[in-house]
């Protein structure tokens, strides 16, 4: 049976678990193998938060790879925050965060952090704005889609949206974005499938329009997106403000004073979440991370624009986490952060960053597998102004875990709503079959398992290692002469295979090199 | 599976789930929009046809922040070309500057409460009154507006050239900005990206003031190709090197914090004056380094020069103009018959601005029906728009402080539906201006339309009131210009016309009638009750006045909570 089916059947047959969680249940909920199993088999119900850090966020001033110091210290000594202030993670000392991310680095004290190193795309974009759209859409560097990865997620989940909608099942927005704005994530093949809220808990009646057939010309046509959004609004106004005002907030940790703009929003999502509805996807976001200047105070690096906002953002996640969990929604709500892009390795002369390329993301939740993916990134000893991040993951596998291991869509469905692309998923979440013990030496890995035949009279397989990174595979005559560069490329995590034909080349020995970064290993082949 | 097939494939999917009412809306394409069996191939060619009211009120709906009665009848029954004329022939003289209209708040110990601190001495504890006053300020200029294109022009270019007052430490520099801005609005177009560069709220904003030799800034030059001058589109070829080199030509322009206003200064030790060296996509052009003190300007000129060489700098701007005055939807027709026709007629008159407007305002795509009531209004268009069209009386401009915080109103308002004029969200301007493929659409959600309706619903029905002054329309003022408001379908059909920009159907003007005459009672009624409010010797004038304003306000408001009311 379909997924959705199955929930039809499910619901009709009243199985489906309320969402009224005031009062009663949630308790028993957690407390019930048999709630539990079934909540477990459920998509349904389940929650994604997803935060945009806007501007370009400093990845390497968020989550800071402590071996690196000395290299970090002559590429970015006026930015650098200094090495006894950082919070390094109790298991891994050699990689730590900014020492105003303590909300995050209690959640992985908690086991509820998930962080994924130098996240990225292939031939990176400068550009705020296509970067941007690139993340949202999750296209190709080359390519410019007018969809973004939930609004087809969420038209493979709800088909025919808008019409008919909304339905008894979907009662709810498809998506809430809180601001002014729906972004280009939400964009749906036919509408966008997100709501803008401010305020959830004041809506304004919209007069009822005529729903009169429109002409067939570009004033026809905006003319039935406005009545559209017009009948949409008032049609969810109405759960939205019941779910406001049944909702609450329980944590107390949402931080107070100054502007707190993320904390704010993101104390609406729980209370909209806690008020039953059944939105899957949530956008918030918060600006200001493109510190080409002043990124941090020059008398103390931990302070400064940069310092603030890891402070706002490790607090909010903090308080909602807490929020989340006192709500007795755990189980239902993962969060995700995300930037266009991260900066230069190299500081600016304006105790700054320029736009970059890789950068870490996060995802938190009891849901996530608890640690660091990826190896911390190498930071050559001379670094010029051009030099970036190489990325480690992209940020599609991201997007495929959670569709694959939060929403549990099956595999036909996540390639689709990829954009016909398959991703491998990383082990971001418990529901993910590889285990993060795999991804979580910091130091890069890379070896060569095994050269056969050696030696060798026609054909060498060459099988090695990578974690995640470019790779280059050579070889090299006696002599250190380069006889043939095997590979060059963008690798995944995980085992390959390469073929190296040696008819024709002189007897002796040959050395097959595999460099990912400054790292090298070497073994030799002798040719027969 | 390919990206295309892939979308293929979903198209296909889609089909036959339509949306709405399959006949009455039909299917909607990848970008929300219905596919038009039909499109238009007219061009740039001189708009022959009838000029009557319709037309009129296109043109100036689409030049103006909303069209007051006075402005369709000071153009009513001249040429087409007598009218473009007028409203392209803008003042050269600038609006007056901003006052100190908080002195009953603070104490400006450098400008007396109700004269300009433009030109003062700058203080910490008033900068963020003199910021909310430029603000309110920008926002007025837009209320007050000439009947010509100027103001939606400055709005055109502080979308294109934008900065974000709010991250300027001195309001002085965002005034200084504006003059830029209102200078050049109808001028030369190289012009003004010269004037923009060596802005110093921009050189603050795009980190033009850092960018020295010994550590290059690449902002400015990035936004400079990106998205000033030749765009992001796939004819855009400009090289990361490119960016480099130009920040290298730019290299030495800062500001002077220290005179009043702060302004532009060039140092010359910071210059970099190493040839720099572009692609192939600048022909391989070399910038010869210079040194001393004007350095500066002669490579900025050789760098404008180069860049004004690509045709892709006309195409783009060109693009721009028509999403901003016809439509987003720029097909292969429209950029084989409107745009490229357009971007020669730019570069041939060397970037002038006035000559591209008048060739795309004349022409008979502009007036093409295609091509009307098919833009929805920015937030200012709506906003000022109906403040324009109810003729909304101010205060008088000596009251300083009211005068402002009405302006104020206005302004957050705007901020509230995602116009917060002197703040765009970004460098890149509005979305709704580049934003694919919502374009236009962006500005309309369920957060910002029910906030239209109640900006016009609270200025109909409650006024916006600060002590003791209420801002509040006199519905009177509008209806009393029009022909013949004694009688029922004639006030319900004048008002429609002005203030929609197509036709609504039966039903809707019922519900209009409706109000006038609740119960379907006989249109006499109207007319007496109409006659007996404007005639102050009648015995029921008081009874019918009081009664009848409260219909006016009713029927306005019925109108503009229309969904065709957004639309221009």
């Amino acid at each position: 049976m379909k997924r959705r089916s199955f929930f039809k059947a499910s619901a009709a047959a009243g199985t489906v678990l309320p969402l009224t969680l005031n009062g009663m249940g949630v308790k028993t909920f957690e407390d019930s193998p048999l709630l539990r199993s079934l909540g477990r088999r459920s998509a349904d119900g389940k929650v994604l938060v997803i935060i945009n850090l806007s501007g370009g966020n400093d990845g390497l001033n968020t989550l800071i790879p402590i071996d690196q110091y000395s290299n970090l210290s002559k590429a970015r000594n006026d930015i650098l925050i200094p090495q006894d202030k950082v919070l390094p993670f109790w298991d891994k000392p050699a990689a730590g965060l900014h020492p105003k991310l303590s909300g995050l680095r209690d959640l992985y004290n908690g086991g509820m952090l998930s962080a994924i190193q130098a996240v990225g795309y292939p031939n990176p974009n400068y550009s705020h704005f296509r970067s941007t759209d690139i993340w949202m859409s999750g296209s190709d560097s080359s390519d410019s889609w007018t969809t973004g990865w939930m609004g087809r997620y969420l038209d493979g989940q709800y088909t025919g949206y808008p019409k008919g909608y909304p339905t008894a099942t979907m009662p709810d927005p498809l998506a809430i974005q809180i601001g002014q704005l729906v972004s280009l994530t939400f964009m749906g093949p036919e509408v966008n499938m997100g709501m803008a809220i401010t305020d959830p808990t004041t809506f304004y009646n919209l007069a009822n329009g005529t729903t009169d057939p429109t002409p067939s010309t570009p004033a026809g046509n905006e003319l039935a997106f406005l009545r559209l959004m017009a009948q949409q609004t008032n049609q969810y106004a109405t759960v939205i403000k019941n779910a406001a005002a049944k909702g609450t907030n329980k944590s107390n940790k949402y931080p107070t004073g100054g502007r707190q703009p993320l904390s704010n929003q993101l104390k609406i999502v729980a209370k909209l979440i806690s008020g039953g509805l059944k939105t899957p996807v949530y956008m918030v976001s918060i600006g200001g991370f493109d510190t080409h200047s002043e990124q941090v105070d020059s008398t103390d690096h931990t302070l400064g624009s940069h310092g603030s906002l890891m402070q706002q953002l490790g607090d909010a996640i903090a308080a909602f986490q807490d929020d989340i969990k006192l709500l007795g929604l755990e189980d239902r709500v993962v969060g995700m952060t995300f930037s266009e892009f991260g900066r230069r390795v190299m500081s600016n002369a304006s105790n700054g960053t320029d736009h970059g390329a890789a950068a870490p993301m996060f995802v938190f939740g009891k849901a996530v597998q608890n640690g660091v993916i990826g190896a911390n990134p190498t930071i050559p000893s001379t670094v010029t102004v051009n030099d970036n991040l190489p990325m480690q993951y992209d940020f599609r596998q991201v997007y495929a875990s959670v569709l694959t291991d939060w929403f549990e869509l099956p595999a036909a469905d996540v390639k689709t709503a990829m954009g016909g692309k398959d991703f491998n998923t990383l082990p971001i979440f418990k529901a993910n079959k590889a285990s993060i013990e795999d991804y979580v030496d910091l130091v890069s890995r890379i070896s060569l398992n095994n050269i056969y035949p050696n030696p060798a009279v026609q054909n060498a397989q060459i099988s090695y290692f990578t974690e995640s990174g470019h790779v280059k595979l050579s070889v090299f005559d006696a002599t250190g002469q380069l006889v043939s560069v095997l590979k060059d490329e963008w690798h995944g995590h995980g085992t390959y295979v390469a073929d190296f034909n040696v008819v024709g080349l002189r007897k002796g020995n040959y050395y097959i090199q595999l460099s990912q970064g400054e790292k090298r290993i070497t073994e030799v082949l002798l040719v027969q | 599976m390919d990206r295309k097939a892939f979308f293929q494939r979903m198209k296909t999917a889609t089909t036959g789930t339509g949306f709405v009412d399959e006949g009455a809306v039909g299917l909607l394409d990848g970008a929300g929009k219905k596919s038009l069996s039909r499109r238009t191939n007219t061009g740039t060619k001189a708009y022959t046809g009838t000029f009557g009211k319709d037309e009129l009120m296109h043109l100036l709906r689409r030049t103006l922040f909303g069209v007051k009665l006075s402005d369709y009848n000071l153009y009513k029954g001249k040429t087409l070309e007598q009218v473009v004329d007028a409203l392209l022939n803008v003042s050269s003289t600038l609006p007056n500057p901003p006052l100190n209209n908080y002195g009953n708040l603070v104490n400006d110990p450098n400008v007396p409460y109700g004269s300009t601190w433009v030109n003062a001495a700058s203080d910490p504890a008033v900068e963020p009154y003199r910021m909310g006053s430029v603000k309110s300020w920008f926002w007025g200029q837009m209320l007050k507006q000439a009947p010509d294109i100027q103001a939606k022009m400055v709005l055109f270019w502080h979308n294109h050239f934008a900065l974000q007052f709010l991250e300027i430490p001195d309001a002085r520099a965002c005034y200084v900005y504006t003059k830029v801005l209102y200078t050049h609005a109808l001028g030369n177009f190289k012009d003004l990206t010269r004037a923009v560069t060596i802005d110093p709220a921009m050189l603050f904003y795009l980190n033009g003031r850092l960018n020295t030799k010994r550590a290059p800034d690449e902002n400015y030059a990035r936004e400079l190709q990106e998205l000033f001058t030749l765009g992001k589109g796939p004819n855009s070829k400009y090289s990361e090197d490119d960016v480099k080199a130009m920040a290298k030509v730019l290299t030495g322009w800062s500001i002077n914090p220290l005179t009043n206003p702060f302004s532009t200064a060039f140092v010359s030790v910071n210059h970099d004056s190493t040839d720099k060296q572009f692609s192939a996509f600048y022909g391989n052009t070399v910038i010869k380094g210079q040194t001393g003190i004007n350095a500066g300007n002669t490579e900025l000129d050789d760098l404008l020069t180069m860049i004004f060489k690509v045709d892709e700098v006309a195409l783009f701007i060109c693009r721009k103009l028509y999403e901003y005055f016809v439509y987003y939807d720029i097909d292969d027709s429209v950029e084989t018959n409107v745009i490229v026709p357009l971007a020669k007629v730019f570069r041939d008159s060397g970037y002038s601005t006035k000559a591209v407007l008048k060739t795309l305002l004349m022409s008979e795509h502009f007036f093409d029906s295609w091509n009307r009531a098919c833009v929805i209004k920015d937030p200012l268009s709506q906003q000022v728009g109906f403040c324009r069209e109810m003729e909304l009386k101010f205060p008088n401009a000596t009251d300083y402080f009211l005068l402002y915080q009405m302006y104020n109103m206005g302004l957050s308002f705007g901020q509230l539906t995602q116009l917060n004029l002197g703040d765009p969200p970004n460098v890149a301007g509005w979305p709704a201006w580049y934003q694919k493929p919502l374009f236009h659409r962006s500005w309309i959600n369920s957060d910002t339309l029910p906030k239209r309706s109640q900006f016009t619903d609270y200025l109909l029905l409650i006024g916006h009131k600060v002590g003791t002054y209420t801002l509040l329309v006199d519905p009177w003022v509008f209806v009393k210009q029009l022909s013949n408001p004694g009688k029922a379908d004639d006030l319900i059909a004048e008002c429609v016309s002005h203030l929609l920009p197509m036709s609504i159907n039966a039903t809707q003007t019922a519900s209009l009638k409706e109000v006038l005459l609740p119960g379907g009672i006989p249109d006499y009624n109207w007319s007496d009750e109409y006659r007996a409010a404007t005639d102050p010797s009648d015995p029921n004038n008081a009874t019918a006045l009081s009664t009848a304003t409260a219909k006016l306000r009713y029927l306005l408001k019925s109108i503009m909570n229309l969904s065709e009311y957004q639309l221009s």
